[in-house]
């Protein structure tokens, strides 16, 4: 079963990289696309609780930094998604109660993932961060997340539920 | 009965019966009438065939629609490839005027601008002859250079990126200066030259060229960079820099070529690689 879950997990970010690079790049605002994988981890926390979705915050955030075409300091999106994991693991119970809730979640998690990659990114002067660009993105990927979330989080949702329920009739 | 047999006697014995004028007056009258119930009835009548016919009819739509998706599609695909041919003459073209063999290459993945570095993959790698510090063209001009390559893919800087520097020159006058990205693709994406004579003017539309470095890598000379679209003098530490306007379109990059040594080993056609010497 252990098994069976991790290659799910594996599965669902492998796509959720996939379709982040090759799909939406083609459907960026500004540049910025949606960020599929934060929204897995928000899923898995809202799911299964904060530590479960740091686990899966730090190796997708690995997975994350090491695609190509990622060109920075490698830890610096695992960081950004351990956090997250772990912010929203902590508040799981309101974000789970109803779908506003789940929004602001992902607004929230969106702003303190991408902030927090980029702040690394200002303390190590890696990769061309700069204050500008950093105010200039970071709304419009508040912005296209909570766009996608009304897709994609009940879609993670109903897939992680499925796994956790699997587990339990076992 | 009796007017039965007389009018059939009359009928038979002569030749020129007085019955067929008669005759002709009912077919006159009742011929209309018959045709005009037929064609009542015949539907009614041919409505089995009818259904059949439907039958037939709906799958012979359901054909047609099938051929016209197929065409629709085969339509759409024609454009793309149209598109997709127009861009390798456009690279081809490029390489014929650079001389410089290039390995084609398609780009597969580009980096969010939540990450900061603007950076894409594209689908060569070390198999196709593709090293780190290549320089990367596309039909209309330069798109950056390999950072890294690993067996079928490689990742290429492009020079909108912030940290990305290429050494410039002004094909007008030959001055020297820098070109530096701004980290910025979407939009108009542009750049900026800083000119080390503080002297010289560019004019508008001046087009940058690279100047090349040593054996060519990162950079070969000569690659158009962008056209000059704005200058503007700083005082302050007495360079001139100009606002760049890239030729290659940052955000719908598809087809790129990576410049390669001619004698290059590649899995695919190196362009421009066989009219060398």
């Amino acid at each position: 079963m252990a098994l069976v879950r991790s290659v799910t997990f594996t599965a669902l970010v492998v796509v959720a990289l996939v379709l982040q690079t090759s799909v939406f790049s083609h459907l960026a605002l500004a540049g910025v696309v949606p960020n599929l994988v934060l929204l897995l981890v928000v899923a898995m926390a809202i799911a299964r609780g904060p530590e479960a979705a740091a686990v899966l915050g730090l190796l997708a955030g690995l997975a994350l930094d090491l695609m190509p075409p990622a060109d920075h300091v490698a830890g610096r999106w695992a960081l950004a998604l351990v956090v997250v994991g772990y912010l929203a693991g902590r508040v799981r119970s309101d974000a789970g109660s109803s779908a506003v809730a789940a929004v602001v979640t992902v607004a929230a998690c969106s702003f303190v993932g991408t902030s927090v990659f980029a702040l690394t990114g200002l303390v190590l002067g890696d990769g061309g961060v700069t204050v500008a660009a950093v105010l200039k993105v970071v709304p419009v990927s508040v912005g296209y997340d909570v766009l996608v979330t009304p897709v994609v989080l009940p879609l993670a949702l109903a897939v992680l539920r499925r796994l956790e329920a699997t587990r339990v009739a076992w | 009965m009796l007017a039965c047999v007389t009018v059939m006697v009359l009928d038979v014995s002569a030749d020129d019966s007085p019955v067929d004028p008669v005759r002709s007056a009912a077919a006159a009258v009742l011929g209309p009438i018959e045709s005009g119930a037929s064609s009542v009835v015949r539907p009614l009548t041919d409505l089995p065939a009818t259904v059949r016919s439907h039958r037939a009819l709906r799958a012979e739509v359901r054909d047609l629609e099938r051929t016209n998706a197929e065409l629709r599609r085969e339509l759409a695909r024609t454009a793309l490839d149209r598109n997709r041919a127009a861009e390798l003459d456009g690279l081809l073209a490029a390489t014929e005027q650079t001389g410089y063999a290039v390995v084609p290459a398609r780009v597969v993945g580009m980096g969010p601008a939540q990450n900061f570095t603007r950076t894409v993959t594209i689908d060569a790698g070390t198999a196709a002859g593709v090293r780190a510090d290549q320089t990367v063209i596309n039909a209309a001009g330069l798109v950056g250079r390999v950072l890294r390559a690993d067996r079928h893919t490689a990742t290429v800087l492009l020079v909108a990126d912030a940290s990305s520097v290429v050494g410039g020159r002004l094909a007008s006058s030959m001055e020297l200066g820098f070109v530096q990205g701004r980290g910025d693709v979407g939009g108009e994406g542009l750049l900026d030259l800083d000119l080390a004579d503080g002297s010289v003017v560019p004019a508008r539309g001046d087009v940058v060229v690279t100047w090349g470095s040593r054996a060519g890598a990162p950079y070969v000379a000569g690659i158009p960079i962008g056209t000059v679209q704005s200058v503007q003098s700083n005082p302050r530490d007495l360079t001139r820099s100009a606002i760049i306007e890239p030729l290659a379109d940052f955000t719908s990059l598809d087809l790129v070529g990576v410049v390669v040594p001619a004698d290059t080993e590649s899995d695919r056609t190196v362009l421009g690689a066989e009219d060398k010497p």
